[in-house]
């Protein structure tokens, strides 16, 4: 497996869909090229910091047109 | 956040907000509403377009409490009316273009992941290794990539992408969505749903490594 096949393979190996034999090719060509795993590790740190993004903030307006609509709700 | 089940008082707080519970729907929308906001900008880029979906959804959650059956989660069921809804807001802005259309349009062609002007060609010894390889990090990346400056940037960079790449990483990575829930939730095939997950990735990958390049560390 070459560097320029291993990146396309990446989020396979990550979900988990890689076939067998390929897993193997491609933790193999890990071991011996320290330039894909820093490209592997920074993936994994993206997809740590992606999972972390701070939800948006909720705007006062958003929370009043909200309780308002729950007491109409109520009412009905 | 991730779309788990938490049966916890769950029947409770259902009860509760069918009584008409105030304090139980503001803890509700306190909880939620952020997420909910972040999941529906995966699929609508302007934040008030956003507000509007959300708003939406809680509508719709109104509307269905009284039928609410609890064979999902509350937190999953409120999930799945705020994507639906998106969904179908992103459809109409796409000039009405099927969710599946834009995904198929999108997954379509040769994309590398890495400029190609990265790896050696074909005429140099050792074809298809790095010529280029990834700059290194900083040296602690996470608690960089934490910061907020950067966080900031990671969100201009998700509004950046195309549509269906940008739905599909916000609900696979940001709110944990598994893939075959995506696959059901907007109506696309696995296949295409890992190369859109996976373009996605690695042009905020590729960003990633340009911004850590180009600017220094910060003490935020």
């Amino acid at each position: 497996m070459d560097c320029i096949e291993l990146v396309e393979l990446v989020t396979d190996y990550l979900e988990g869909t890689l076939p067998q034999a390929d897993c193997n090719r491609f933790e193999a060509h890990l071991r011996d090229c320290p330039y894909c795993d820093e490209y592997l590790r920074q993936m994994r740190a993206t997809l740590f910091a992606l999972g972390r993004i701070p939800a948006e903030s909720v705007s006062a307006a958003a929370q009043v047109r909200l309780l308002l609509a729950f007491r109409n709700w109520k009412r009905d | 956040m991730t779309v788990r089940r938490e049966t916890n008082n769950e029947e409770n707080l259902v009860a509760r907000l069918r009584e008409g519970d105030e304090a139980a729907f503001t803890a509700l929308v306190d909880r939620y509403h952020g997420t909910m906001l972040r999941v529906a900008r995966g699929f609508v880029r302007e934040r008030a377009a956003a507000e509007e979906v959300v708003q939406d959804a809680w509508m719709g959650v109104l509307k269905g409490l009284a039928s609410f059956e609890g064979r999902s989660s509350l937190q999953s069921w409120i999930f799945a009316i705020v994507v639906n809804r998106a969904k179908t807001k992103a459809v109409r802005e796409a000039r009405s273009t099927p969710f599946s259309a834009l995904a198929a349009q999108e997954a379509s062609g040769r994309q590398p992941s890495v400029d190609p002007g990265s790896f050696r060609g074909d005429d140099m010894e050792w074809p298809g290794h790095w010529a280029e390889p990834p700059r290194p990090w900083a040296e602690n990346p996470e608690a960089r990539l934490l910061q907020g400056e950067t966080m900031a940037h990671i969100e201009r960079m998700l509004e950046a992408l195309p549509p269906a790449q940008r739905s599909v990483i916000t609900l696979r990575d940001f709110a944990g969505y598994d893939a075959q829930a995506i696959c059901n939730a907007l109506g696309i095939s696995e296949t295409n749903m890992r190369v859109l997950l996976h373009r996605a990735r690695s042009k905020v990958r590729g960003q990633l490594e340009q911004y850590f390049a180009e600017s220094p560390e910060s003490s935020d």
